[in-house]
């Protein structure tokens, strides 16, 4: 039962990341119906400034604190993050309005591949560390419950922490601000939102920002956790059926099913993996995605879309 | 002036309904075709052949199987990976296991086997659109990925991943030249092209593109999706798998599965939509310009980085690249959001004209 248990609670703070990588997508596609693949190289091309930067500027300016040095590194990637928003809306994005959705997967297709060129030949293909000086130690809960306690990685717990502020940031954005409620508008009804005045063009800007930094949070944390490489940007992948769980115009339905993709993840690579040969992992969450759809073809929160000839 | 179809009259259905109607089209046709037959293989080099012709060729018929699911039918997919993939692993297993099976019976069967796992991940077409099923079809992608490594059978427990394609021959030819194997895959990919392009154009055709159109308006006028949609799955698949097989045969030799992945299945799709979504010869076009532009983009940067004065190192060459790739495919859908095949027919349309544009 402690065994479960464990397995269990590592899966959703697995899940959290999903949960936080998802979002980038839904937010995107909500404002924009722009279904962005490269949202994977997003958070890899973040957590590469964010690497980096942490590196360079003690060593440009001679900053000896590594807070100040990790705070202005995130600052640093968050602009470029903004910039990024701002070109790919300007370059790309304004001159493909009313394409079809493939078209316009195939264009996030393209940015995806310029950004990882473009990240890896500024900042280098190796492998590099982000150090926000997270606790590495484990840690044991309810001992007295279970022989042996329950552990936890620590590491895991502040990342599904900083995740779930991140997330709770975004409601109270989306909720309060009146940016966040034009954004809403938006996603209802482009052509309504834009004839009581809100600019399109500026929206999809901060929609993009938005992504770039919960993109640029997310690789902070995976980053931290594993080291920021190649590697991260397939995250995106893993993230990507959780959406399609959700329902992909669903901000709590990304939440709810990356915490369920997350704990079904672990749970059946140990208890149904064995059977099949291990490694069920990579398909575990879209065979879950796939089986609920065709129970619930909107996915769990989705909007059920009703076609009128 | 050359381009003209004044004083071709039509007098029977027959000429009416022909694939290319225009007499100046069937002859250009038949000029390529001798083209791509006779003269091209008489002259080109063997590097010609296995970096440029043999890959367009089977690219260009595992473009038209995805043609079919995308852009005649509507149904986005990022799984033709994974056809292909089951497409090469079913015919090698047939071949290695079948003693005396000939190498067409071989491919046959592996379209076959594609299109049975095309038609079972296709069965959430019937409930899910759009962004949706192209996510979905990503769980073919990545549940065939895991099936060929972890599956020992399928694999017959090569003791590496990969499996090597046995010596193959057809009628009693032997195809080990880069010739024949050419020969061998063109024969293919018209023999398929044409069956295409009867296809779309014949009922189930149809019935494919009122689906893509408007599937709830094609459903009130008594098409059953059901139906169209599962045999949109099952052609598409049965060609990629096709190509997947000549893929592995006579392009690759040996394989592993993560050469059937992801970036196959962005590849393909790519191709089709720079190609043109829902056109026959788009798919040509479309492969060509695919394989070609990374050879040119390599060729190019040694150039470019000595007009810049920089030394460019495989590192930054391969970085360069994707960055122009990415460039590139934005550029293009920006520009021409319907493909070469567009600009091909805008070309024809003005020719007819020419030189009096009024």
């Amino acid at each position: 039962m402690g065994f479960f248990l464990e397995t269990l609670i590592g899966g959703l703070m697995t899940g959290v990341l999903y949960s936080l990588v998802a979002l980038g997508f839904v937010l995107i596609y909500k404002a924009s119906s722009v279904f962005n693949f490269a949202q994977g190289v997003m958070v890899l091309f973040a957590a590469l400034a964010m690497a980096r930067f942490s590196e360079w500027i003690p060593q440009w300016t001679g900053i000896e604190s590594k807070v100040l040095a990790n705070v202005l590194a995130f600052m640093v990637a968050a602009v470029l993050m903004l910039i990024l928003a701002w070109l790919v809306e300007r370059l790309a994005l304004r001159h493909l309005v009313s394409q079809p959705e493939a078209t316009l997967l195939m264009a996030t297709i393209g940015i995806g591949f310029f950004l990882e060129g473009f990240g890896q030949s500024v900042f280098g293909s190796n492998v590099y560390n982000i150090d926000i000086g997270m606790p590495k130690d484990p840690l044991f809960v309810a001992q007295g419950l279970f022989e042996g306690g329950i552990l936890i990685d620590s590491q895991e717990l502040v990342a599904a922490l900083i995740a779930t502020l991140l997330v709770a940031a975004l409601v109270l954005f989306f909720q309060k601000t009146s940016t966040g409620r034009a954004l809403r508008a938006v996603a209802d009804d482009h052509q309504a939102a834009q004839s009581v005045g809100i600019p399109l063009a500026r929206m999809w800007v901060i929609v993009w920002f938005v992504a770039g930094l919960s993109a640029l949070v997310a690789g902070m944390v995976w980053g931290s956790k594993l080291g920021v490489q190649f590697s991260i940007s397939t995250l995106a992948l893993r993230a990507l059926p959780v959406v399609i769980l959700g329902g992909l115009t669903s901000v709590p339905g990304a939440i709810v099913a990356g915490l369920i993709v997350g704990a079904g993840e672990k749970l059946s690579e140990i208890y149904l993996g064995p059977f099949v040969g291990g490694g069920i992992e990579v398909w575990f969450a879209y065979v879950l995605a796939l089986l609920v759809l065709l129970v619930r073809p909107q996915g769990l929160f989705g909007e059920k879309i009703i076609d009128r000839v | 002036m050359i381009y003209r179809e004044n004083g071709q009259f039509k007098t029977s259905y027959r000429s009416d309904q022909q694939i290319f109607p225009i007499a100046q089209d069937r002859w250009v046709m038949l000029a390529l075709l001798l083209v791509a037959f006779v003269v091209v293989p008489l002259t080109a080099s063997s590097y010609v052949f296995s970096a440029i012709l043999i890959p367009v060729v089977i690219l260009a018929l595992a473009a038209l199987g995805t043609n079919i699911l995308i852009g005649y039918c509507g149904q986005i997919s990022l799984g033709s990976g994974a056809f292909m993939a089951v497409g090469a692993y079913g015919a090698w297993n047939v071949i290695m296991r079948v003693p005396g099976m000939p190498l067409i019976g071989a491919l046959l069967l592996g379209g076959v086997f594609a299109a049975i796992f095309g038609v079972l991940f296709g069965l959430p077409s019937l409930r899910v659109k759009g962004l949706y099923l192209a996510v979905t079809t990503l769980a073919a992608q990545f549940f065939a990925d895991w099936m060929f490594y972890r599956v020992k059978w399928l694999t017959m427990d090569s003791p590496s991943i990969s499996v090597t394609a046995p010596d193959v021959s057809v009628f009693g030819i032997a195809l080990d030249s880069y010739a024949s194997k050419y020969l061998f895959c063109l024969t293919l990919l018209v023999l398929l092209a044409l069956a295409c392009k009867n296809l779309v154009r014949s009922a189930i055709g149809r019935e494919w593109m009122a689906i893509r159109d408007m599937d709830v308006a094609a459903a009130v006028i008594g098409i059953r999706p059901t139906y169209a949609k599962l045999t949109a799955f099952a052609v598409s698949s049965f060609i990629i798998g096709v190509a997947g097989a000549l893929w592995g045969f006579f392009y690759l030799g040996s394989w592993e599965p993560a050469a059937f992945g992801l970036d196959m299945s962005l590849e393909l799709l790519f191709m089709v939509i720079i190609g043109g979504l829902g056109s026959i010869m788009g798919n040509f076009i479309g492969a060509a310009f695919m394989v070609v532009l990374p050879i040119l983009i390599r060729l190019g940067l040694p150039a470019l980085g000595s007009v810049l004065g920089m030394q460019l190192g495989t590192a930054e060459a391969a970085h360069l690249e994707l960055m122009l790739f990415g460039v590139l495919i934005v550029w293009f859908l920006i520009v021409e959001p319907h493909g070469l095949a567009r600009l091909w027919s805008t070309g024809k349309q003005k020719l007819r004209l020419w030189p009096f544009p009024h």
